[in-house]
């Protein structure tokens, strides 16, 4: 522990600033190497601050890409997949931890089992069930696997279950259905587990890749991982074009994170605590 | 509320019901569970089924099918190509998950005590894990570009002259690691940050009372009790290490020469480049046994490591 040996409070400093530092330094290379212009991107020494900065490669990146529309397209299908996992993992999860029926602990395991399995186990017959749909390259196909979590239905049974049952008893006296109970008390008192959880559900849309490159083939279609990669693909050595998707496709996800920054950290430290 | 007379109406838990209602009932559970039922079963129960089905035909996504029984299987296991992929999976592991744990232990332990602008550092060092993996790749890719990156740059500058980084086949997997733990260290300094929070201060009073050095409270009271925590990191990361592949297939694409040829990036090839779904199949669920079985084998041995209860 710091405190002991007697490291001074500056020495502390140093190293946690240097290691910010280390943190934040590719960030703002990124964003140096987007405003260098081409002739001088390769140069050496690197020059910090790039005579003649513009911004040249963000309009070769719209120009060369349906940039506006791969990020567009990032952005719904993030959001859909978010709002789609936690509709159905609440509801799934209210019928797991308040409606009886049979079989309920044998589908439960089921839902477990399917947590360990994989992505890339599934990704062959994956594709062959869009293809045989005729779905490969479109929307819908990016966005089904991501329709029902398991994960989704894990969490938030826990979360569900820590709901006083009195409280459903209080409203069924009041005449309520499942659905109110659902809607009117569930959702409002489980709010902090379906934050966490749509925030794990946004960041796995937003980065996942693997699925995408292979369901996707349009650039219309494509997320920013995937138009990334091909703008990489095709422009390997300008790479202040690169740099500058890379930036524009961190900003929207940064500025969201520092809206919900505490609620994020809060969920993942809680996550290692179980 | 007031309720006097009225006979005691039956919770919605309570269970027998007359036949119609008994219906209603049923009604109202398959709405609740099919929503997520049916694209469970679409989505990843049939795959699944249709996963193993695949591994045991040799097919390449056009032609028809055919059966082969298990010998998808036994020339995956064969082959040197795979027992090289889990090679190379396991040295990214080995190099990924000390330096993430180490480096993630020491940020917590200097952030674990109030300090000015500790929010903020934390923030900071948590903005590559909201970074998708594309992205972390590229930005580390013209980080370490061997001839105009900044970093052989700045070697230079101490003299070292600088390796050729994702282009030299000793360099590459390094090079991978690098990036994948410069992402993962705010994730790991989390999780581990609040594992030691969980760590009544009191512990470290009483041993400081007692004469224990520094060196001998790390080791005796802080490595033992965030066990549970470190548990956690090194399951995860195992898991995570082992489908190791979109950094690998956009910083190297498996290469140069295979030498960061990873088991998924494998997966992939065989199924997409060499038209081998059958063999693609039967290689990912070797991994996925593979993954099983090391994540029960930690879950097993943790009784002698890992301390739950203060």
């Amino acid at each position: 522990m710091a405190s002991a040996f007697p490291v001074s409070k500056a020495l502390k400093y140093l190293l946690v600033v240097g290691g910010a530092l280390v943190m934040l330094f590719p960030f703002a290379w990124a964003v140096i190497t987007s405003i260098t212009p081409g002739g001088s991107v390769l140069a050496s020494p690197p020059d910090f601050t790039p005579e003649g900065a513009n911004l040249g490669a963000y309009g070769k990146l719209l120009e060369v890409t349906p940039f506006w529309r791969i990020l567009l397209n990032s952005a719904w299908i993030g959001a859909a997949s978010t709002i789609l996992q936690l509709v159905t993992s609440a509801m799934a999860a209210y019928a797991f931890a308040r409606l009886p029926f049979p079989g309920r602990g044998a589908l439960f395991a089921v839902y477990l089992a399917t947590l360990m399995v994989p992505l890339q186990v599934l990704i062959v017959p994956l594709f062959i069930e869009m293809r045989t749909f005729n779905l490969i390259d479109t929307y819908f196909a990016v966005l089904a696997p991501t329709i029902a979590s398991a994960f989704g239905v894990f969490l938030l049974r826990q979360a569900i279950a820590q709901v006083p049952k009195e409280f459903d008893e209080a409203a069924v006296l009041d005449g309520a259905g499942h659905f109110r109970i659902f809607a009117l008390i569930v959702v409002p008192l489980i709010r902090p587990a379906l934050a966490t959880f749509a925030i794990f559900g946004f960041m796995a849309s937003w980065n996942s890749y693997l699925w995408p490159l292979v369901i996707i083939k349009s650039p219309e279609f494509m997320t920013l991982p995937l138009g990334l990669a091909e703008l990489h693909g095709r422009f390997t050595t300008e790479w202040n074009v690169v740099m500058a998707g890379s930036v524009v496709s961190v900003v929207p996800i940064l500025i969201l994170y520092l809206f919900a920054q505490k609620h994020v950290i809060a969920s993942v430290a809680q996550s290692g605590l179980k | 509320m007031t309720l006097t007379a009225a006979p005691p109406r039956t919770t919605p838990t309570s269970a027998p019901r007359p036949p119609r209602r008994r219906l209603r009932y049923a009604g109202t559970v398959a709405v609740f569970l099919l929503p997520s039922l049916i694209p469970l079963v679409l989505f990843t129960l049939v795959p699944m089924a249709g996963s193993l089905w695949v591994s045991l035909h040799e097919w390449n996504l056009i032609e028809p099918m055919r059966w082969v029984g298990l010998d998808n299987y036994g020339e995956v296991l064969a082959d040197p190509k795979t027992r090289a992929a889990f090679l190379h999976t396991l040295t990214f592991i080995a190099g990924y998950l000390p330096l993430v744990y180490a480096g993630g232990l020491g940020l917590a332990m200097l952030l674990n005590r109030a300090m000015g602008g500790r929010n903020i550092f934390r923030a900071i060092y948590f903005l590559p894990v909201i970074t998708s993996w594309v992205v972390v790749a590229l930005m580390w890719k013209w980080l370490l570009n061997p001839a105009s990156g900044i970093v052989n740059w700045a070697l230079g500058l101490l003299g070292v002259e600088g390796p050729g980084w994702w282009t030299d086949p000793t360099w590459a997997m390094p090079s991978i690691i690098l990036a994948s733990a410069w992402k993962d260290l705010g994730f790991v300094m989390i999780i581990l940050l609040a594992g030691l929070q969980a760590i009544p201060n009191e512990y470290h009073e009483a041993a400081r009372v007692d004469g224990a050095s520094a060196w001998q409270r790390f080791r005796r009271i802080t490595l033992p009790l965030l066990s549970p925590s470190t548990f956690f990191v090194v399951v995860i990361s195992l898991i995570n290490g082992f489908q190791v592949f979109d950094q690998v297939h956009v910083m190297t694409g498996g290469g140069p020469g295979g030498a960061t040829e990873v088991v998924v990036e494998q997966v992939y090839r065989l199924t997409f480049q060499y038209g081998r779904a059958g063999a693609a199949s039967a290689l990912s669920w070797l991994l996925f046994a593979v993954v099983l079985l090391v994540t029960l084998i930690q879950v097993r041995v943790q009784r002698r490591w890992v301390n739950y209860g203060y």
